[in-house]
């Protein structure tokens, strides 16, 4: 006999449609899960679980479609946006989303990202940006910062021989083609809220055929820090969000002016 | 329907359309460049998916993802364009979604040259990217022969979940011919199995090349060989000509093996019972039937403009059975039919020994000239 342990009208916190019951293999800690329940939670809210098809990245999120409840395809390094480009011109009434991090879309992928905006493809890349590379071991990535220590910059990233972090959103701001593009954070639970609202306009954006949208989420990654999942939030919002500021970097007339 | 002059490139891109192409990409790169421009107009005016593509990796990775959708797609290139599709060929193949590739060949290595070439040989045949996998690969010698094969390509790569290669080279892509293209099909997209839709109805789909369960992955090489087996067993294509009587046989594919039946028609016309044999199925190549024409030859002559690279493959087939010749012309040297005449007379009057290295011998003779 099934036990009712909480009743409907109580319920406020549940598992989202869009998730399955797959436990992830994120460490503890790291935000790449709050991240996919963001979307998980706006394709159900949407109605559109059944006609989304996402691409995974090469990168921690390269198992996402073992939580994401919806069609997947796993897309080689950096190249998640020409796939999607790929898929969705060929069904332009589905939807069509990648799931990147910041070695995938700003290092190896850059390009595909750039132009997949510029051509103004109605897709959606969700950009988990934690200045380092996860799955590999905390090396440097695109968006590490200056000084900042990883397995392959030791000393700190010197900024005379390595360069300086990629300022993905703003970059992206400036094509024509982008009809959304936002940056949140992952910290708090208020700038959760915040996120989970930004992913919701960028799939409208979609939905709505207003050209390329695109939520970068500053995210955490304690493990590759070397710091623990508390101290790691605290590292985001004193060191991150001064180095990548949130906020509405591009958001079409249109988009402004859509309601749901 | 009549016949009507067209260029070759502009021909395999019609006869694309013809055979239900839903989705083209593409990236500008001599001596392809028609397929795209053709395309961008002829796809739109259909409804039909094109892109021009900011580079080759992306042109892949989005017909890699259309091919995901179980869409009938392709893509053209030319050789270090071909080089640079190489990631997401093997992914394409790891995930086992089916795409056609039109290879208009030039001369190399590197930036090379705009000249006919068959030095991509090895590479599209091979495999070319990282990982175990075999490509089907149709090496058509005329225009006509490559609209025709248009559909065939398609129909395979559907088939046998793979990449089907239309192997060309610059000369067939930029020269015009008189040809018959077939009837346009009706795009029909058929519910697969496996394709990503949206999972609207059903089960959810989930369409990748990474398998970290290792004893899952040997399952997926075999899976990958078994269908690669069936093609070896039901898929070999080949022309022959004046081999009924044929005591030496002169073996090319494409226009190698399309100068070399002007040279055997004139070595005809001289009385040697010379004849041509031209697989059309590079890969799977037809090994038996090169294995089964040692029996009437005295000796094979092999050309190619390369270096000897399906010489490998007949050489294979013969097993120092009978003796071989080789002539090749490399990086963009097209041979003309008087060189194959003078090398089927060599051969007619010393064919050598089955232990002679043709290659050697070959590079000897072309440093001594």
């Amino acid at each position: 006999m099934a036990v009712t342990i909480v009743n409907p009208q109580n319920l406020v916190y549940a598992r989202p449609k869009g998730f399955t019951d797959t436990p992830t293999h994120y460490c503890p800690g790291c935000t790449h899960g709050t991240a996919h329940r963001l979307v998980a939670e706006v394709l159900e809210e949407m109605n559109i679980l059944d006609r989304t098809i996402g691409v995974a990245p090469v990168g921690c999120a390269v198992f996402a479609y073992n939580y994401i409840d919806v069609d997947f395809v796993e897309a080689a390094h950096g190249r998640a946006p020409a796939m999607a480009t790929g898929i969705k011109r060929v069904l332009p009434d589905r939807v069509v989303f990648s799931y990147q991090g910041d070695g995938d879309l700003a290092s190896i992928g850059m390009a595909e990202t750039v132009h997949a905006a510029a051509r103004g493809e109605n897709i959606t890349i969700i950009f988990i940006n934690n200045a380092i590379y996860g799955m590999t071991g905390g090396q440097m990535a695109p968006t590490t910062l200056p000084g900042m220590k990883t397995t392959s910059s030791p000393n700190g990233r010197d900024v005379e021989t390595q360069g300086y972090p990629i300022r993905v959103s703003e970059m992206l701001a400036t094509l024509d083609g982008a009809g959304y593009i936002v940056r949140r954070s992952l910290h708090d639970p208020k700038n959760i809220r915040l996120a989970k609202k930004a992913i919701r306009t960028a799939f409208e954006t979609q939905v709505h055929g207003l050209g390329f949208s695109m939520v970068e989420l500053l995210s955490t990654c304690n493990t590759g820090w070397g710091v623990t999942p508390v101290e790691s939030l605290t590292w985001l919002e004193e060191h991150m969000i001064p180095a990548f500021p949130l906020g509405d970097y591009k958001i079409a007339p249109a988009v402004a002016a859509l309601k749901f | 329907m009549a016949r009507e002059m067209w260029k070759g490139n502009e021909a395999i891109a019609e006869a694309a359309v013809r055979a239900g192409l839903e989705a083209y990409f593409g990236y500008p790169i001599t001596p392809q460049n028609e397929v795209l421009e053709y395309l961008s107009h002829r796809m739109p005016e259909l409804g039909r998916a094109f892109v021009q593509a900011e580079s080759e990796p992306a042109v892949i990775n989005m017909v890699y993802g259309a091919a995901c959708t179980g869409a009938r797609v392709m893509t053209s290139s030319s050789s270090p364009g071909i080089s640079l599709m190489q990631e997401g060929l093997s992914y394409i193949a790891g995930t086992e979604v089916p795409m056609v590739l039109v290879n208009v060949m030039r001369g190399g290595p590197g930036l090379g040259n705009i000249a006919p070439s068959q030095g991509d040989y090895n590479q599209i045949c091979k495999g070319g990217g990282h990982g175990d996998y075999h490509p089907i690969v149709l090496a058509p010698a005329s225009i006509q022969e490559a609209v025709d094969l248009m559909p065939v390509a398609f129909e395979l790569a559907h088939k046998y979940l793979n990449i089907c290669t239309i192997l060309i080279d610059g000369s067939i892509g930029q020269m015009m011919e008189p040809i018959q293209l077939p009837e346009m099909q009706p795009v029909v997209r058929k519910e697969y199995g496996w394709a990503v839709s949206g999972a609207k109805g059903r089960e959810r789909h989930i369409l990748t090349s990474i398998y970290l369960d290792v004893p899952t992955e040997e399952k997926t090489n075999l899976r990958l060989l078994g269908r690669w087996r069936e093609a070896q067993a039901n898929e070999i294509r080949y022309k022959e000509y004046f081999l009924d009587d044929a005591e030496y046989v002169v073996i090319g594919f494409g226009t190698a093996g399309r100068i070399a039946l002007s040279a055997v028609r004139a070595a005809r016309a001289q009385g040697h019972k010379v004849g041509l044999f031209r697989p059309i199925s590079v890969n799977p190549f037809p090994y038996k039937r090169v294995e089964e024409l040692c029996k009437q030859a005295k000796s094979f002559l092999v050309v190619e403009m390369n270096t000897g690279q399906m010489l490998k493959d007949v050489q294979a087939a013969v097993r120092n059975r009978i003796p071989m010749r080789f002539y090749g012309r490399l990086g963009g040297v097209m041979p003309f039919p008087d060189e194959f005449i003078q090398e089927i007379q060599e051969m007619i009057k010393n064919p050598g020994k089955p232990d002679d290295d043709p290659a050697d011998l070959w590079y000897q003779r072309m440093m001594a000239r």
